[in-house]
Formats: C-alpha cells, structure tokens, sequence
C-alpha cells in the first residue's frame, strides 16, 4: 500500500526523517520496500543504508507557490495565454503558456476565488515536461511569440508528481498559502511503499499505519472527526435493512445524503487518491475509496432513487445468499453466476451488489445521481476469500474484507463518508445511522503475567513498559499484581481469545514495539535432547564421496515428469521393470511435461544427457533422489534410489595418448564395485539383466544379500533411438538405497599385513567360449583353497591356436601363506588341483 | 727400473686429468690400478730391489697407490656429476604442455550448501530428521496453523495431487510437526532437529523462482527456550556460514506457524554492508524467517505450550549459493549443465 506521509501527518506527529521512520516500520513488521520522494531532499541519518533517490528536488528559492491573479490573452498567438503570478515580490510575473486549463481564466479580470499553483523561477530546475524520456532542464528567460518570458507555472510532470502535463497544477485556495512560500511546503511529500504479510489487516490504511508510527515513535494518535451533520429526515423512515445470514454479514449500516451534487472532487482529494495510485472518478466515488484507505473500512455507494424506483417506495437493503440460478452484472460489466455461499446485496427487486467485493451496474452513482445511500457494513473475511477465489476479482474493499476489518470500524467510515460527501456535494444527510449489528464479535481479555514475557523473550521486561506498549497499541489495560489483563481494542480481529495464543499474540505486540534489537543473543541453557546416530545419511553422503572420488558428477533433476516421458523408457513389446504402483499425478501442473512425479531417475537422467551431449565428448553422472509410488496409502512411498549415467569417451583426449574408446559396460559394473567394496558389503553378485530399458545381452541385475537392488548396462537400442541418444554409448543403471544402507558395514576387520613372500603364477586355460568367466574365477577360487589369495584376469583370447568356439582366460595367480613360505614345490600342487578342477568341471584345457 | 715412482705418479695424474668418460676412466684404472697396471709393476719389482732400500721402495709404492687411488675416486665422482648433469639437461621436458586429465567428479551445489548448513547445525547439537515430500493437507498446512481459508495459504502456491488431501509439501514445516510426534515422546522430550529437503511451489518457473527448491528449517523444543536464545543460535550460525563478524538484525514479520515471528538479515557479506545492487543498496540481505513456535502447533506436536516452548527457523540454501557464487540463474540448480556442476 502506497502511503504519503503527508497523509500520515494527519493523525501523527512525526519528528525523525522519514527515512529512519521506514526503518522503524520495517524492523516492526511493516516492511517499506520503496520510498518515493516528491520535490523534497533524501535525508541521509547516520548509520543508514539507502538506495540514492535521482527525483527533482524543488528549489526552496526557485519553486515557489504563485497565486494566479488574472489570465490575460497572448497579442501574437491564440494558443498562448499570459499568466500573472504573485509570488511574493513586489511586481507580478507574466508567464507565457499554453496551459488549456488557464483558458477558461482568460479575459475575465482578477480570479476570485484565488487560485493558485506552482511557479518556477528563472534558473530553477524541473523536468522537461515535453521530453519522452525523464530529462531534467534549467529555465532560461526567452521570447515566446514576442514576449520574453523566464519564468513558468509548471505542470505535474514538470515537479514528478506524476505524468500529468494537459495543464498546469491548479490548487483551490487554502487559509495556509501566501504567495511565495517554497511550493515544497505545499505538495513536498515522500510516499512509503509498504507491504502487509496477512497478520497485518488492520494495518492496511493511513490511520493504522498511523497507530503503528504513533506506538511506535511514542506519540498522541489523532482521530478523524466522525461526527457528521445531519439535518434531514430520518435515515429510519426512507430505508430498511434485513440480515438474513449474520455469521457472513455481522453488521450492515447506511446513512443517507440528499440533494447533492456528483461533480469533480477537489484538488487535495484527486491529489492524494493519484499519490496512492487510485484515479479519480467523482466526489462521491472518491470519498467511497478516500474512506476506505483512510480508515480502512470500505463503503459502497448507491443511487438512492434507482433503489426507489426498483421498490417502488421505501427500499429494503437486504443480505442474503443467492437464489438458485441467481446471477448479478457487477460494476465491470461482467455477468457472473453465483455460488450458493456468495453472500450479496440485494433489496426486494433481487440482487445489487456482491457483498463486500463489488457493487452491481445498476444502482451505482452516476452523474444524474442525487441522493446517496451509503454503506458501511462488515464481512466474514472467509466467505469474501471464497468469493475472490470463485468470481476471481479484486476490489480495494475485497482485498481489505478479505483479511478481516473489524465491525467496530462500520459506523466511523459510515459518518466520516457522509460528512465528507456533504461537505463535498452539497446536501442535507439524514438524521441518524441504520444500524443492524446482530453479530458482534467477543471481546477478548488476555491474562499476561509479566513473568511469561521474561522467559519467553530472555530478557527483562518492566510490567510498567509491558503495559504501556500495550497502551500505546490501544489495548485497555488493567493491572492485577503481576498480571497484564489487556482487552484488545475494537479494530482488531488477532488477537486470539485461547490463553496461550492470546499470550503469543500479545507477546509480540511487546517485542515489536520495545524492538527486536533490544533482545539479548544468548546460547540455550536448556537441557540438550539425547543424540542420534542417523545411519541412512551417512551412508547416503558415503555413496555421493565414493561417486565424487570415482570421477562422477552429482546431479538433481526434477522430481516432476509425465507419463508420456517414461513411458518411452519402455521398448516396444516389453514387459516394463518401472516400479507396479501409480503415479502421484499433479492437480495443476506447472506444464503437461511435468505433471506426475517420477518413478524412475532413468528418466530425466537420459534428458540430462541429450542436453549435455551438446557439449560434452563425455558424460560421468549420479543422482540420489526419490521416486514416489502411489499404492494403497494416502501417501505415496518415497525410496531413495541412486542412478548412474556414464556415456562418451573413456578419457578425455590428451596429446600423451590416441584416442580414448568410448566407456561400456564394464566402466559401471566397475563404479558399482568400488561403491560396494567402499561401504564394505560383500554380499554381492551379478546376474544377466532383466531391465526393460536395458539391452538384455549387455546389462546385469545387481544382487545384494541375493536380492535384486537394480540394473545396470547398455540403454536399450531402441529406447536410444527413442531418446535420440546414439552418438555414443549410454551405460545406465539405478539401483536401490535401502539394501545399500541395510547392508553397508559400519565396522569391519582388517586382514594383517602378509610377513611371507607370494609366489606368482600365470595360467590360461581354453574353455567353451559362451562359459561365464564368473563360472570360471568360482572354479579357480574354490580348487586353489586357502592359499589361493588373487585371482585376476588378464587376458582374453580367441583364433588361432585357439580352436573355435572356445577361448583362453589367462590368470595371473598369487598364492600366499601367512605362516611359512611357500616352496616351488607347494605351488606346483595347488597349480595341478586348480588345473584338476578346471578340466574336470569345466572341460577346460591348459593352454600352452 | 725403467721409470721412477716420481714420473709414474706425474704421467697418472696428468693422463688422469685429460679423462672425462666412465670408460676411459676405467682403462685408466686397469692401466695403473689393475692388477697388471704400474702400480702392480712396481709391487712386484719390489723382490728386485736391494733389501735396505726395500722398506722404503715398498712404503713410496703403497703412497703412490693410495694418492692414485684417491685421485681415482675424486675424477670419479667429479665424471658422475658432470654426466649426472648432462642427462639432467638432456632430459628436459616441456612443463607447459597440456597436463593429464584427471576424471574429477563434484558435489551437487545443493549437496554442498547442504552439507555446509549440516555441520555447523550439528556442531550446535542439532541433528538431521528428513521428512516426506508428498503430504497430506494437515500436516502441511492445518496442524502449522493454517486452517482451510486462511489468508496466509495465499503465500503459498500449492501443487495439489489428484487427491485433494494430498498435496506437495510447500515448505519443510511439516517435518516439525512429525519430529515432535516421532521424537517428542508425548510432548515430554526436548528436541533439537533440522529438516533439509526439497519443496515445491507452483510458480512460473523464471531466473528467480523455481517450482522445486529446497529448504531447511530448524526446530528446538524445551522448557526454556527463549526468544534471545533463537537470536543468539542464529547470529551464531551467521558467523560460521559467512564470516566471523558477520552482523544480523530481526525484523518483526509473520509466519503461521510462530509467534513472535522475525525474519533475519544478515550484513551483506558482497559489500561489506555499505550497500550495493545485490543487497539493495540496504546493506542487508534476508537469510531467514523465524520465530516462537506458535503455541498451536506445539500443541499439535503434543507438548502443552504452558509448559514447553520452541523456536523454528527456515532457510533457503539455493539463495544462499547464489549469493556466494554470483549465481544469476536459479534455473542453473536443476538443469544439471556439466559445464555448471564442472565450476564447483
């Protein structure tokens, strides 16, 4: 909400800049996110940090107030009229302009009543009010179709007050003014941006921005008068109310202005509607909305004779909800259907207006208007939220019901409507206030000993300043011992009436007020809760390590995707390995492309890929995150599962070596070892793959503890075309967390270090050539016995001698005891069972 | 007799010094060393020569032999430092090629900032409780004080699930309601936890908003936490995370879910404070919202707030990296470009 301090000055006084007050607001809860300077300087108070402010300041010497005495015809030119400004000096000052407001002035002798408007000196600075762009020029005196000219009356635009540049700036007169005064005592102002975290509904107008300000800087706060004159007859014999739904419409009032006159509104009310970005329309509009920022209670004018008309006599306001199949055409000239909880405005003839959020067509003022029926009523705050919600509209008055204005604040808007609309307008108001108030909300006593707000706030706070902060927020206050009983004053719905929350809410009026800065920083004394050991997350961040050691990049995608996406996981005529549940389906979807959340990583891993494939010859990535499998639960469940993406070149090129083959298979089987062999499980095996997205001859299923923990290997061919990834190899897997976790060792032994040499030994031996070499190794391991203590492979070979069909598997054998050294001889006996074994169960020959 | 000692040592030596190879050094050696060489030679005249003159021949032979010996050892070593010093220079190579490129690897940022946040909490004795992402309506809103209607759900763009009770959690606040019921032991238990995770906001997804991020948030229950202690905890916490004087203020705001509430600023740590486009030109930047655990949801955690009371906090670690590294483009955190992940 934009607030003009000057404004603000007319219900507090305030004595600090207005660039500390922000800061006290800020730091108090009303955050000031801008301030905007109108013709006055920043103020730079030590210890403050601002944004420097490039607006035109006003020349206390060189703009001045100026009446304009007479409008006299330019002798050259029909376009141009002379102005004759008093500004305090000895001799009027003629001013050339074109101004079309000055025209109607023109030729008719001295102007009274006097008025009066901004006047710039020769060498005075403004802005160039022809210029497109923000330029800001000095006045030089000139001849302007003959007549010389230094001087100016300047335009809104030509001060930055606003884009206004049709005419010149025309104040009504005012008791205040003397020709000459600095014009930035007349309209110099700065308007606070300040916006309201929802706590803060009663907050949202000038005279509770004031409260705040007024508590704050300690200070008296000045009340409106809302005492109205009212000389007519009773408001009682020209129109009734009828509430039919109190608990949505607690209170409903309506004073009424007779013979009156819709016309513009003066200067000051079109000027501080336009400062608070509100146009001006007539005056008895203007007063609606000047009330409803001012006081913040919102008011809603009809044309009283439309309401006659349609009664055929004396009108019945009446509140209700809507018939079935009732709709109403509001004020923007839309038509809307309404919900059977939208509470409206209506009278006998049928709908007028929906309550609290917009008036409807027929009955609002218009320039034929003459009589006004105005209301002031009050609103459940939940049933205008729906309404928003529904008809999706935004009104001053909706924005404000819709946080809740307490009904206490009807009848002061009501009378300072009226009284201002007669001042205004003309007229005579009828006498008294209809008043139909059935619902008033409890008023609310809160119990506070003072020694709650000392422990709850660590610091000591004296029951006097307790009680006077409290005071100064216009809490009744009542002082019993060392208990606060403050009832909340009747512009407040927050204050709640449970005792503990009704403590919380007072405590932070307390803290608010007397500063968050004046609390100590102190460490917890409190008693510290038992500690933890949270296992899954070392394991999770021992599985990133390992991957960040082995060269991987972690990445976090989207949990978002459609079901479209990971359905192309899935080639065709395959039974799919994602996971048997639903999805949890998004209700309003960022986009299509993200309206479920995953099953799989596989997914956007592979999307990842496409898009780093542009720029990478390689790719090395892992993701821990959740899928979320939607099964007979509420909720879904969220396993952790870890993905795997390695795809391009091996290594990247270096001038030391050729080029690097593309990495396959064996590169990920070999990342999952060392990850397995890092978190010390030993229970672990492969076998040929099942995955559907996995090329079946080239990938394998990880077993833990001989349960399947997920795949891994080549991407299916298909799914590659599918994904549009075939430049290189995509090696893929994910896997479970869980059995990861489960069967990670926290502690394991370690073997001694072996104090007898190892004896080295190769061997190749010719096996059928579809025979595992797992199947192998197995035969090896188990013939070689104890003192077998590494088996590698390093060699594979098929042709020539090799018969065909077959292959030779060269191992390199270490064999070691611990206790003795071992001899040519011992060697040679395990040697002749390890090649026993082999042929025996293998068929396997000794190579040569 | 056929030449003196004297001029054997002075032909050794001189040929001696003319030897700049191992191997004519060893020639050299053979030659006068050896055991046919001249030294060997005057040995064996020794039987020749008249016996009073004997002990005396044999003495100047066995000082020839060591003065060449020692001469031998000196050239020796001076050869193996020249040729030592030859290789050195022949071997050079050319330290500005290109070096091997080593595979690296990195954290995630976010795991980064993650792990960051984790250690200095858990150095004050708060230890990580992770909570579900896809809740259900109460824990997220109803049991944090935000009833169905209420204005402040406005803050907060949800994504539904077709199940309208369902929803993705839009902050991590619902893990303090589950810590307090999981760890609370009916509201009779202190607890120090954060809860770390990914949250989810239906936003247009721009260089400052995402529609996933994550967050995490502290909750400390007790008999006698104080509103000085959540300012002193978190001005603790701002010194480790940016700098060791670094300077924090509270401003009053509002959260749901406490009461008092504060939001925190931090002293920007860019500019030191005196101001620049990132902080506004305030000197301040907002690192987290806080406050007094309302006395509601204490209750729907199970402790009776007479007795017991609580601050919670909430802090944005992507904001965080982003200031640090001069990150322009929350996108970047999800994108999961290897030329970003690569600058870590």
């Amino acid at each position: 909400m934009l607030v003009p301090i000057s404004w603000l000055r007319d219900f507090v006084d305030i004595d600090i800049p207005v660039e500390l007050l922000a800061e006290r607001l800020t730091l108090a809860g009303l955050e000031v996110a801008q301030l905007r300077y109108i013709g006055v300087p920043q103020q730079h108070p030590p210890g403050l940090r601002q944004p420097t402010s490039n607006h035109l300041v006003w020349e206390r010497d060189k703009l001045l107030l100026g009446r304009i005495c007479e409008v006299r015809a330019h002798p050259n030119a029909d376009r141009l009229v002379l102005a004759m400004v008093d500004y305090g000096a000895d001799e009027l000052e003629q001013c050339v302009t074109g101004a079309p407001n000055l025209f109607p002035y023109k030729d008719q002798g001295v102007i009274n009543p006097p008025i009066w408007s901004a006047f710039a000196r020769e060498g005075a600075t403004v802005w160039d009010g022809h210029s497109e762009k923000p330029r800001k020029m000095t006045l030089k005196g000139r001849e302007l179709r003959g007549i010389y000219n230094k001087s100016m009356v300047c335009s809104e635009k030509e001060l930055g007050i606003s884009d206004e540049h049709e005419g010149v700036i025309i104040l009504e007169h005012d008791k205040h003014y003397a020709a000459g005064m600095p014009f930035a005592d007349v309209l110099g102002d700065v308007v606070l941006d300040i916006e309201f975290t929802p706590n803060l509904a009663r907050c949202f107008s000038m005279i509770g921005v004031a409260r705040e300000v007024a508590a704050l800087l300690d200070k008296p706060l000045r009340y409106p008068s809302c005492n109205f004159l009212a000389e007519g007859a009773p408001i009682s014999e020209q129109v009734a109310v009828d509430i039919r739904e109190p608990e949505l419409n607690p209170r409903f009032t309506l004073t009424l202005l007779r013979d009156c006159q819709v016309r513009q509104s003066p200067f000051w009310l079109q000027h501080r509607l336009k400062l608070i970005g509100q146009r001006p329309r007539n005056n008895i509009v203007d007063i609606t909305n000047y009330i409803t920022f001012e006081l913040g209670q919102p008011l809603h004018a009809f044309d009283y004779d439309e309401l006659r008309n349609r009664a055929g006599g004396t009108p019945t306001i009446i509140t209700r909800l809507p018939q079935p199949g009732e709709k109403l055409e509001t004020l923007d000239a839309v038509v809307r259907e309404l919900n059977d909880d939208t509470i409206l405005v209506a009278d006998t003839a049928g709908a007028l207006a929906l309550g609290g959020v917009m008036g409807g067509g027929e009955t609002e003022i218009s320039d034929r208007t003459h009589n006004v029926l105005l209301e002031a009523a009050a609103w459940n705050n939940i049933s205008i939220r729906k309404t928003i919600r529904e008809q999706r509209i935004h009104t001053e008055a909706s924005t404000r019901f819709s946080r809740g204005v307490h009904p206490s604040q009807a009848i002061l808007g009501g009378a300072r409507g009226i009284e201002l609309m007669r001042q205004l307008g003309g007229g005579t108001v009828a006498q008294g206030v209809l008043d139909a108030y059935p619902k008033p909300p409890p008023t609310v006593t809160v119990a506070l000993p003072i020694a709650r707000v000392t422990k709850l706030l660590g610091m000591e706070v004296s029951l006097d300043l307790a009680a006077d902060v409290l005071r100064r927020l216009e809490f009744a206050v009542r002082i019993d011992g060392d208990i606060i009983h403050a009832t909340a004053p009747d512009h407040r719905l927050d204050i709640s009436a449970d005792p503990a929350v009704g403590q919380a809410d007072l405590l932070e009026e307390i803290a608010r007020i007397v500063g968050y800065d004046r609390i100590p920083e102190t460490i917890m004394a409190d008693e510290m809760p038992p500690q933890r050991e949270n296992a899954p997350l070392l394991i999770e961040e021992r599985i990133r390590d390992n991957l960040v050691g082995q060269g991987l990049y972690e990445v976090i995608n989207y949990r978002f995707t459609s079901a479209q996406t990971e359905a192309r996981l899935l080639p065709d005529n395959a039974v799919s390995s994602l996971p048997d549940a639903d999805y949890v389906t998004i209700a309003n979807p960022a986009s299509s492309e993200r309206d479920v959340l995953r099953h799989t990583l596989l997914g956007n891993m592979l999307e990842n890929a496409v898009n780093n494939a542009r720029y990478n010859k390689a790719q090395q990535v892992f993701e821990l995150g959740n899928v979320y499998l939607k099964k007979d639960d509420l909720l879904p469940e969220e396993p952790l599962q870890l993905g795997i993406l390695l795809m391009g070149a091996r290594h990247a090129d270096w001038w030391g070596r050729g080029e690097s083959p593309d990495m396959d298979f064996y590169d990920l089987k070999g990342v999952l070892e060392s990850l397995l062999h890092a978190l010390h499980i030993s229970e672990f095996a492969f076998q040929r793959g099942t995955h559907s997205s996995l090329h079946p001859g080239r990938s394998a299923d990880l077993l833990i503890a001989g349960e399947r923990a997920g795949s891994f290997g080549e991407l299916h061919p298909q799914v590659a075309q599918r994904v549009k990834l075939t430049a290189a190899k995509v090696i893929i897997g994910e896997f479970a967390v869980a059995p990861m976790i489960e069967h990670a060792r926290r502690l394991h032994d370690i073997a001694p270090l072996p104090t007898q040499p190892a004896v080295l030994e190769d061997i190749a031996l010719v096996v059928r050539a579809d025979l595992p070499a797992s199947e192998v190794e197995a035969v090896i391991r188990q013939a070689g016995g104890r003192l077998l203590k590494d088996v590698a492979l390093f060699d594979i070979y098929t042709g020539d001698p090799v018969p065909p069909g077959k292959k030779s598997l060269a191992y390199a054998l270490t064999y070691q005891d611990e206790t003795r050294t071992l001899t040519d001889k011992n060697a040679a006996r395990i040697r002749k069972k390890i090649i026993g074994a082999a042929r025996h169960r293998l068929n396997a020959e000794l190579r040569a | 007799m056929d030449k003196s000692i004297d001029d054997i040592r002075a032909e050794a030596l001189e040929s001696l010094a003319t030897i700049t190879d191992s191997e004519t050094l060893a020639e050299w050696r053979g030659q006068h060393l050896g055991r046919r060489g001249a030294v060997a030679m005057l040995f064996r005249n020794i039987g020749s020569t008249p016996a009073e003159e004997r002990a005396a021949f044999g003495k100047q032979v066995n000082a020839l032999r060591g003065e060449l010996d020692r001469a031998f050892d000196e050239r020796a070593a001076l050869i193996e430092r020249q040729q030592l010093a030859r290789d050195l220079e022949s071997d050079e190579i050319d330290i500005t090629l290109p070096a091997h490129p080593n595979r690296r690897g990195g954290l995630h940022p976010s795991t980064r900032t993650h792990r960051e946040f984790q250690q200095i909490w858990a150095d004050m004795g708060f230890q990580v409780y992770r909570s579900r992402e896809v809740e259900a309506d109460d824990f997220n809103f109803t049991l944090l004080n935000l009833p169905p209607h209420h204005p402040a759900r406005d803050m907060q763009d949800t994504f539904y699930t077709s199940d309208p009770r369902v929803l993705l959690r839009t902050h991590t606040s619902p893990g303090q309601i589950r810590a307090m019921r999981e760890l609370g032991d009916n509201g009779s238990k202190p607890i120090r936890v954060i809860l770390p995770g990914m949250c989810y906001r239906q936003e247009q997804v721009t260089a400052r908003s995402e529609i996933q991020f994550t967050q995490v948030e502290g909750l400390a229950i007790g008999r006698n936490i104080r509103m000085s202690d959540l300012k002193g905890t978190i001005a603790e916490f701002a010194k480790r995370m940016y700098q060791p004087d670094a300077r924090v203020r509270f401003r009053a705001s509002y959260f749901p879910f406490t009461e008092p509430s504060m939001e925190v600023d931090v002293e920007c740590f860019l500019c030191g404070g005196k101001g620049c486009r990132v902080c506004k030109y305030s000197g301040w930047l907002e690192i987290a919202g806080s406050g007094m655990v309302h006395p509601d949801v204490l209750r729907n955690g199970g402790y009776d707030p007479t007795k017991w009371s609580g601050f919670a906090f909430g802090m944005g670690p992507e904001r965080i990296t982003m200031l640090k590294h001069g990150i322009q483009d929350i996108r970047y955190f999800w994108g999961n470009d290897l030329r970003f992940l690569r600058q870590f």
